[in-house]
């Protein structure tokens, strides 16, 4: 073995180019294999656990999927606008727990605004006991004041902090409209949430009314809220209502009320509307794997391929072995080795190329969805790539290897005489 | 009993006319434990043919080839690897080293198919052929006559009971030739072996008291029969 291993560790040091690249090229297939499916997997988990505190979202009649993709994951346009009133029937009703209106339509340097009112940051809970956390120094915004709380990734990347000036640009993305000219004040910054709740800022529902140049059409007619006049409720509109139910009954009961209806759309359950998102794109996840596994292909076939055109420079280091006593076995064995230790190399580095990969698309996926992966979370495929590719790697040295059994000591040691 | 015993040895190559050429025709061929023979023998008489069949790196059309007890047609292909390994050493004209080895690693080669590597062995008979402090360089970094000391400690490196010599000194002038002639003899008689050298080279073949013909032995050559 350890003779086997030297032959195999001296034919690896003499060709490091060849080496490097096939070995470079099988940790690229492993690293994207291991991405594909980590990542897969983790959004998965990720989207359609995204609302944890809400079962299900009230508002246009519409796709399902673009109201959650609208409300839940802050993405998308709103499919429209329904009463106002439709929030405080839902908000009185025994049935539920907790009804959160959501108003969109303003940004806030391409991060999204969202109208709400404070029991979102009062009552709203992530997780069992726990809502959302507002940094030291802090507050909820007030009912009735020109007031925001924000995102830790809006923080972040706009740098505001508590006390900071706002203004406003009409449209749920950045350079669709003009700023609005009302003036509003940072009372509070939100604790990282890991969720998309992280890249919106939220402002009192009142204030969402009355920005200059916004207009309601609840009451059919086109309503310009007034200084010192309370608005009408039945002028009112809200984008959306996030529901939590008080039980599982209630959703279903509501599903069947509201769906059963012309006017408004219930997404319930919500991960169930995430999942259909997934299975649209699905077809991509396919693609991905593909062109990973196509990789470990050609990752392999270029470790034949490089074996298998060093051999004939090769059958002279062979036939000497063979003439010191080496026996064919140790030659395919030899051979064996090497294919299995570049496969076992890309495999070692397949690790690293997934840390990239998933650093890169985790980084993408947070700023464009807010949703953060944690890369240290184990996946099957971390130990099923590197483990799939050595033994790919191992079965592309078999052709070379067979090579090197059959050569013919004689002819390659030196011509008879 | 002798160390190597060859009876009615016969190998045929094929021939460019489609026909077979009968390379070797050895009737009887023996040398005992520890003997030194030299076989006298001209480019094409068959010289490197008959040391491949001894080495049973080559297989004779008919006849028996019997080393240190082993009848080498019955034996199984691995079990002549065995044998080989562990009973013949062989110095080649071109001494053959494995050119990503260094000379230390060459060494270990020699023994590795055998009772395996030892490194404190291989560095003593690196020393003993006087380029110790050459353990560590490749062949194309050392001179031709070290290159060609190498192959002797390589050669004797399994304590081998044959040693097999194809021209051993033809890559080299006549001073370095006797040197290494002596330094194959002395490292042979320290481990034992018996010695079967092939040469062309009066000088060579001056050196060896038991001096054969080829041509005596070989019936093929006698008859013009080689190709």
């Amino acid at each position: 073995m350890r003779t086997v291993s030297m032959i195999a560790r001296k034919s690896l040091a003499r060709h490091k180019l060849s080496t490097s690249v096939t070995a470079g090229s099988l940790a690229l297939a492993c690293g994207l294999v291991i991405g594909v499916f980590s990542i897969q997997e983790q959004s998965y988990q990720a989207f359609t656990t995204g609302a944890p505190g809400f079962d299900a979202v009230l508002g246009a009649r519409g796709s399902q999927l673009q109201l959650v993709m609208n409300s839940v994951l802050h993405l998308d346009t709103s499919p429209g606008n329904i009463p106002y009133t439709a929030y405080t029937d839902m908000r009185d009703d025994p049935r539920v727990k907790l009804a959160v209106p959501y108003a969109v339509g303003d940004n806030f340097e391409g991060y999204r605004v969202v109208g709400t009112t404070p029991e979102l940051l009062t009552e709203f809970e992530l997780s069992d006991g726990v809502g959302y956390q507002i940094m030291q120094g802090g507050r909820v915004f007030s009912d009735l004041k020109m007031e925001a709380v924000v995102g830790s990734q809006v923080a972040r990347k706009t740098g505001l902090r508590v006390g900071s000036h706002l203004h406003f640009e009409h449209g749920v993305e950045e350079e669709m409209g003009h700023d609005h000219d009302d003036e509003y004040i940072v009372v509070g910054i939100l604790e990282p949430t890991n969720t998309p709740a992280d890249k919106v800022s939220w402002v009192p529902l009142e204030g969402m009314y009355r920005l200059d140049g916004h207009v309601l059409r609840g009451g059919g007619q086109i309503y310009t809220p007034k200084p010192d006049e309370d608005i009408p409720d039945e002028v009112k509109e809200v984008s959306a209502v996030m529901l939590a139910f008080k039980s599982p009954q209630a959703g279903f009961q509501f599903s069947q009320q509201v769906n059963g209806g012309k006017e408004m759309t219930l997404a319930w359950p919500i991960a169930r509307a995430m999942a259909q998102l997934f299975d649209k794109i699905g077809w991509a996840h396919k693609v991905l794997s593909l062109v990973a596994y196509l990789v470990c292909v050609v990752g392999a076939a270029s470790i034949l391929a490089s074996l298998y055109n060093a051999m004939n420079e090769r059958r002279r280091e062979f036939a000497i072995l063979r003439a010191l006593g080496a026996r064919r076995s140790t030659v395919f064995g030899a051979i064996l080795t090497e294919s299995t230790a570049i496969a076992a190399l890309g495999g070692l580095f397949g690790i690293l190329v997934y840390f990239i990969v998933f650093t890169i698309a985790a980084e993408v996926i947070r700023a464009e969805a807010g949703i953060v992966l944690d890369i240290w979370q184990t996946h099957p495929s971390m130990w099923m790539a590197p483990l799939g590719v050595t033994v790919l790697g191992a079965l592309a040295g078999i052709v070379p290897a067979m090579k090197a059994y059959r050569t013919d000591v004689a002819t390659h040691l030196v011509a008879h005489s | 009993m002798a160390l190597l015993e060859l009876r009615d040895l016969i190998k045929r190559y094929p021939s460019p006319e489609g026909g077979t050429n009968v390379v070797l025709d050895v009737p009887e061929l023996s040398i005992g434990d520890g003997e030194h023979v030299a076989l006298e023998g001209a480019s094409g008489s068959g010289k490197t043919t008959l040391l491949h069949i001894v080495a049973g790196i080559l297989t004779p059309d008919s006849g028996s080839v019997s080393l240190a007890g082993h009848e080498l047609s019955s034996l199984s292909e691995s079990k002549v690897d065995r044998v080989r390994a562990e009973h013949i050493g062989y110095v080649f004209q071109t001494f053959n080293l494995l050119q990503g080895y260094t000379a230390l690693e060459n060494v270990l080669l020699g023994m590795a198919f055998g009772d395996g590597q030892d490194t404190r062995r291989a560095q003593d008979l690196l020393d003993r052929v006087g380029i110790a402090d050459k353990a560590n360089h490749l062949p194309g970094q050392l001179s031709v006559g070290q290159q060609q000391r190498v192959a002797i400690a390589r050669a004797v490196a399994n304590r081998p009971s044959l040693l097999l010599a194809d021209e051993p000194t033809g890559n080299l002038d006549a001073d370095m030739a006797q040197q290494a002639l002596t330094l194959l003899r002395e490292a042979c008689e320290e481990v034992g072996a018996a010695i079967l050298l092939v040469s062309h080279d009066p000088a060579v073949l001056g050196a060896f008291d038991e001096r054969r013909s080829l041509a005596d032995i070989n019936r093929a050559a006698r008859v013009g029969g080689v190709s």
